[in-house]
């Protein structure tokens, strides 16, 4: 089933009857080639990109509740390729390009919205630090730009740009950023696996992995065992119990990070808006909602759920930093599951067992690396060699504390990000 | 999330500052492997967890807080000066 606007049109025309499902629901095979474990945003754009970059179809991607049920449909939606370390920079620069065909290449929309970013500046150092970044992202090949206090004042009219302690000085822009429908990413690349050959298991909880002479065999499932030649994790928060069935303890501590939408307003936010001060991020929805969250709660937790204190510090900055949201009521609150490592920044590489693929500690950043994760993860687990963006996130940096990549400046460890 | 501190009684989350899991420090002279386990390697596990936390609005003490980290029930707090922790593996 393809989707264009004359196949809308006719369905709009006869009742919508002819819609089919997007994707089978399979019963497991015994044996595949590669089994992925986790079917979320990671593992659902894995299985696409091994389907149709490598052609390697016989494969399974395992989730023990539903697909997309995780991080990627609980997160701020944000998609932006404007880091500034080397590793980061030529990752996050692939999965920006990834973003920009990807609904061509899914035939699926994802409302991909480059309504560009703009990270705004309140003292001199933070100027310094962006006009830095902004030259590391330009020398990257994507874009940046200095905006000044009247530029930022043209796009965003509403900021409170005279707070005797937060005054904005201006702000750095990527035009190229912008915001995607999370949901229909996690859909278009299910369905863009499913239609390549790949099974798609929901309700399959992976219960161990088999290991024999320090090679991976296949797993063991709530749904009986599955033999596989190659085991891919990409279990984001719980990869540490995933790990552990292997014997493997990772360097990642699990924290819960809050987000939070308000009830449906006039259109007021055109961009996605960041501010250095409480490290605050809004953006607004279709639907008029306003998104946006800040810190992590900054306690190992599972409970995808927050306490208050970071709820009022967090309703603190964004009223501060845009008064006239003072009257707006909040809508929803949620906790997502984040895999943080010491330096915040992912881990993509083999594990100790052979054939065991690891792919996790994407701490707050993992919705914006949805494609690019899947299109690396994929070359890994098909070549054995990392891809050409992604030959830094190495899991041994932890260990020898060579090529670390602490993005904020505030030391690579389990506390600190 | 309220911890009840031995010295102060029971307080709000906001008064502690968070370390992480409780582990014992290895010796002076201890091998790379065991440094690299203490400093980065994580059980991180969904249940209860031993945990350092700093009542900095407070006494200043460090505590060891034993926390579920699927539910935020806090199970035990006690200083950590009695924990045991201070010694080397």
């Amino acid at each position: 089933m393809r989707f264009s606007g004359w196949r809308v049109l006719k369905e709009g025309l006869t009742g919508n009857k002819g819609w089919t499902p997007h994707w089978r629901d399979p019963e497991p095979k015994s044996e595949y080639d590669v089994v992925i474990i986790g079917g979320g945003g990671h593992g659902l754009a894995t299985a696409y990109y091994l389907a149709q970059e490598h052609g390697i179809t016989n494969v399974a991607v395992l989730e023990k509740g539903y697909l997309g049920g995780g991080n990627v449909g609980r997160n701020t939606t944000i998609v932006r390729a404007n880091y500034y370390l080397p590793g980061n920079s030529e990752f996050y620069s692939h999965s920006l390009k990834l973003w920009e065909t990807m609904e061509q290449d899914l035939n699926y929309n994802a409302m991909m919205s480059q309504r560009g970013i703009i990270n705004l500046f309140h003292n001199d150092g933070q100027r310094d630090a962006a006009v830095r970044r902004g030259n590391s992202i330009v020398n990257q090949g994507d874009d940046a730009e200095l905006l000044s206090r009247e530029q930022v004042r043209e796009l965003a009219p509403f900021l409170n740009f005279d707070s005797n302690r937060f005054p904005i000085m201006g702000g750095l822009m990527q035009r190229r950023a912008g915001t995607a429908r999370h949901d229909a990413v996690a859909w278009g690349f299910a369905r863009g696996a499913d239609m390549r050959g790949v099974d798609l298991i929901q309700n399959c909880e992976v219960t161990g992995i088999d290991v024999e002479n320090g090679k991976v065999v296949g797993v063991q499932t709530a749904r009986g065992p599955i033999r596989a030649k190659k085991v891919a994790l990409a279990a984001a928060g719980r990869s540490g119990q995933v790990a552990a069935m292997a014997g493997l303890t990772l360097p990642i501590e699990s924290h819960v990070l809050q987000a939070f939408v308000s009830e449906g307003l006039k259109p007021i936010v055109d961009h996605v808006i960041t501010f250095a001060e409480g490290h605050l991020y809004i953006s607004q929805s279709d639907k008029g909602g306003l998104v946006f969250g800040s810190y992590l709660d900054f306690y190992s937790s599972y409970a995808a759920r927050g306490n208050l204190p970071m709820v009022e510090h967090t309703m603190e900055s964004f009223v501060a930093m845009v008064p006239a949201v003072s009257k707006a009521r909040l809508l929803r609150s949620w906790g997502g599951i984040m895999d943080m490592t010491p330096d915040g920044s992912p881990i993509i590489d083999h594990s100790p067992i052979e054939g065991l693929y690891l792919n996790c500690g994407w701490c707050y950043g993992g919705f914006k690396a949805t494609p690019g994760s899947g299109s690396v993860y994929a070359h890994l687990i098909a070549t054995d060699r990392p891809h050409g963006a992604a030959t830094k996130f190495k899991l041994d940096r932890f260990r020898s504390g060579v090529g670390l990549m602490d993005e904020e400046g505030t030391g690579a460890q389990h506390n600190l990000h | 999330m309220r911890i009840t501190c031995p010295l102060c009684g029971e307080r709000d989350r906001r008064e502690f500052y968070y370390k992480g899991a409780a582990l014992v420090r290895p010796a002076e002279g201890a091998d790379l492997d065991a440094w690299h386990e203490y400093v980065n390697l994580r059980e991180n596990p969904a249940g209860p967890l031993d945990e350092l936390w700093y009542h900095e609005m407070g006494c200043n003490a460090w505590l060891k807080v034993a926390r579920n980290t699927a539910t935020h029930e806090i199970l035990d707090v006690q200083l950590a000066s009695e924990a045991g922790l201070g010694g080397e593996k």
